[in-house]
């Protein structure tokens, strides 16, 4: 059925800081991101979206509130097991590619399997290689990141966001830090994988151009969700060809 | 590759430069404690040797025949009286064949030599000397100390009324192989035997004053015909001695001393020797773990957003705490080998540049396979322990706050 458990259920989230005084960085939020979305998340600096990111990607737990992410609640996990959920069903992107500069391009894309099965296994390797040729970085396997330029480097850390076939990437700036075409290339190519793989996206940015151009738009502000809208554009691709998911 | 092994060994090769510097860092470490056990073993095993050249390690003799009162005091009776030690005498101890026979087959055993001591004088024209005349079955003896390595004129031959003599009584008398010398007991017996050989066993009372002979002559003199009045043992552990000496009362019956109780002074010194050389070692290890550690702990500074990173991934903390731990004991372990052969080059020179007139090295060392695997052990370990409070730091980074993603 359609209608299964979404791929991330947000509800009533709220999360404070601070013993005595306390500061609310968000004060009840609840969303939905159904398999295959490509959402963006805005707001200005503040407003609370970075924690929701974090409180998303498993790297904080709510004061309030939950967090299921296909169907799972992690609330009642321990450490290993938050951490072997984390990197089976997220990816993340930073702003800063954040690969590990002692660590070839290949060995970054690979590290995340490896870090969970302890052993390199010719499948992570094959499907690290994979990706890399499908981000266009083929030739530079063995490159360390320091040989690599800004939009490489970025585009090696979209690889390693999906090297484990995590359902769900969390992208934090992805291309806050590139220049208007390289970052046109890194959301191109997320939007590809968004469409020919089926990965759901959740993209924070500052970037209207990169918002406009995403399905869904939710904006947060002052620690809760001020509105959550489908893009003209995106009306008007599923008027001209509604999804078929949604018939039962 | 394991991911921790891979891990930590790429960082360690990629921050070439820290690696270098803490790897002199536990080189030097080890060095000095190869080194500083290699010369301080090599001189207490020196000493030993050199006090166990002239002495067996066990020394079994009758008991000290104790005086009894004639008469004793009652409860109605109060009495002064007076008891005399007598004289020590010469006495044999029963049986010896099959008392040294099972002596032998003590545990830890390895020589049993049968003698006769007693005190006389050497004679020779108008000098004379004290001496003390030792019966040895000649090859049974060697096994206990080897006198014919230490020979320094003549044969090691005490047959037919020959004897060997020591250096310094050689010099006094103005003896040399092939003259005569008389001997004669405390109780007046007299004989005339011919120097076949002059040893230097390194002891001065030793080499003023022994004369060995044949078990047969030495009876015959001190006319304890058949009998022996000391059997000397000689142990595989020197200082397993004293354990020997107790197994060997305890099955014989005999008064035993071993050469730990004969020279307990030289012992004290060793064990201070020992100890001084402990203190030292636990402060080069101590200086060495701050050193692992505090790199160690830059290193966890500075990749604490590649650890974020890491566990963000699904890195579980406690791999991560694995990679820093081998560092540490991947640092140890190479620092061990460096480390022992700058020691090893360092002891080998040292003992090249300290030689005595003879040319034989006034600090020998002693290098062995024992202390290259304790050191290297301790160096892992020390680098495995000073890993511990930096991986447990990397391991308890908050992966959000490492990030810094705000």
């Amino acid at each position: 059925m359609a209608d299964a458990a979404p791929l991330l259920q947000v509800e009533g989230v709220v999360k404070a800081y601070g013993e005595e005084v306390k500061t609310l960085a968000l004060r009840g939020v609840s969303l939905t991101l159904a398999a295959g979305e490509f959402v963006a998340l805005i707001g200005p600096s503040g407003s609370g979206k970075s924690t929701l990111l974090n409180i998303i990607g498993l790297l904080d737990r709510p004061t309030e509130g939950r967090v299921t992410i296909g169907g799972v609640d992690p609330a009642a996990l321990d450490e290993p097991a938050l951490a072997a959920l984390r990197g089976r069903s997220l990816g993340f992107v930073f702003q800063f590619h954040h690969l590990l500069p002692a660590f070839s391009a290949l060995e970054n894309v690979m590290l995340p399997a490896w870090g969970d099965e302890g052993r390199p296994t010719p499948a992570s390797r094959a499907q690290a290689t994979e990706l890399l040729k499908a981000v266009g970085l083929g030739d530079r396997l063995d490159a360390r990141p320091t040989a690599l330029s800004g939009g490489q480097k970025q585009r090696v850390a979209v690889a390693r966001a999906l090297s484990r076939s995590a359902p769900l990437v969390l992208a934090d700036e992805p291309t806050g830090n590139l220049d208007t075409q390289t970052s046109d290339e890194v959301f191109a190519l997320m939007r590809q994988f968004n469409l020919t793989r089926g990965v759901t996206f959740l993209i924070v940015t500052h970037d209207p151009r990169i918002a406009e151009r995403c399905d869904r738009v939710i904006s947060v502000v002052d620690g809760v969700i001020a509105s959550d809208a489908r893009t003209p554009a995106a009306q008007a691709a599923m008027l001209a060809a509604p999804p078929t998911t949604n018939r039962t | 590759m394991r991911f921790e092994w891979f891990m930590a060994l790429r960082y360690l090769r990629d921050a070439r430069g820290q690696t270098a510097l803490i790897l002199s860092a536990v080189s030097v470490g080890v060095a000095v404690i190869v080194f500083l056990s290699a010369l301080i073993n090599g001189l207490q095993a020196s000493l030993i040797d050199k006090t166990l050249g002239s002495q067996a390690h066990v020394t079994l003799r009758v008991p000290k025949e104790r005086p009894r009162a004639l008469v004793d005091a009652t409860e109605q009776t109060a009495i002064a009286r007076e008891v005399q030690v007598a004289p020590e005498r010469l006495r044999s101890v029963d049986q010896w064949p099959e008392v040294a026979a099972e002596v032998a087959r003590l545990a830890g055993v390895t020589h049993v030599s049968p003698v006769v001591t007693g005190a006389g004088f050497g004679l020779r024209s108008d000098a004379q000397r004290p001496v003390v005349v030792r019966g040895v079955e000649p090859e049974r003896f060697l096994g206990v100390i080897d006198v014919r390595r230490r020979l320094v004129e003549g044969r090691y031959d005490l047959g037919g009324g020959s004897v060997n003599i020591g250096a310094t009584l050689a010099a006094d008398l103005g003896l040399g192989v092939g003259d005569k010398l008389r001997l004669r007991t405390a109780e007046g017996v007299e004989d005339l035997v011919v120097v076949s050989g002059v040893f230097a066993l390194g002891n001065q009372a030793v080499d003023r004053t022994w004369v060995l002979t044949s078990l047969r002559h030495a009876q015959s003199l001190f006319g304890l015909s058949g009998g022996v009045t000391a059997l000397e043992v000689k142990v595989a552990d020197v200082f397993d001695a004293e354990r020997v000496a107790t197994a060997a009362r305890d099955l014989t019956g005999l008064e035993a001393d071993s050469w730990m109780t004969v020279n307990a002074e030289l012992l004290v010194g060793l064990s201070a020797q020992s100890s001084s050389k402990s203190m030292i070692q636990f402060f080069v290890v101590l200086a060495v773990a701050l050193g692992i550690a505090s790199v160690l702990i830059v290193s966890v500074v500075q990749k604490s957003k590649e650890i974020g990173i890491l566990r963000a991934f699904g890195t579980p903390a406690a791999r991560i705490r694995r990679v820093f731990l081998i560092e540490g004991g991947v640092l140890g372990l190479i620092g061990s080998f460096l480390g022992s052969g700058l020691g090893t080059l360092l002891a080998r020179l040292f003992e090249s540049v300290a030689r005595g007139p003879d040319g034989a090295p006034k600090f020998p060392v002693q290098l062995d396979a024992k202390l290259y695997l304790s050191a290297s052990l301790l160096a892992i370990g020390v680098g495995l322990a000073a890993a511990w409070v930096p991986a447990r730091r990397a391991a308890r980074l908050d992966p959000a706050t490492a990030i810094g993603n705000g």
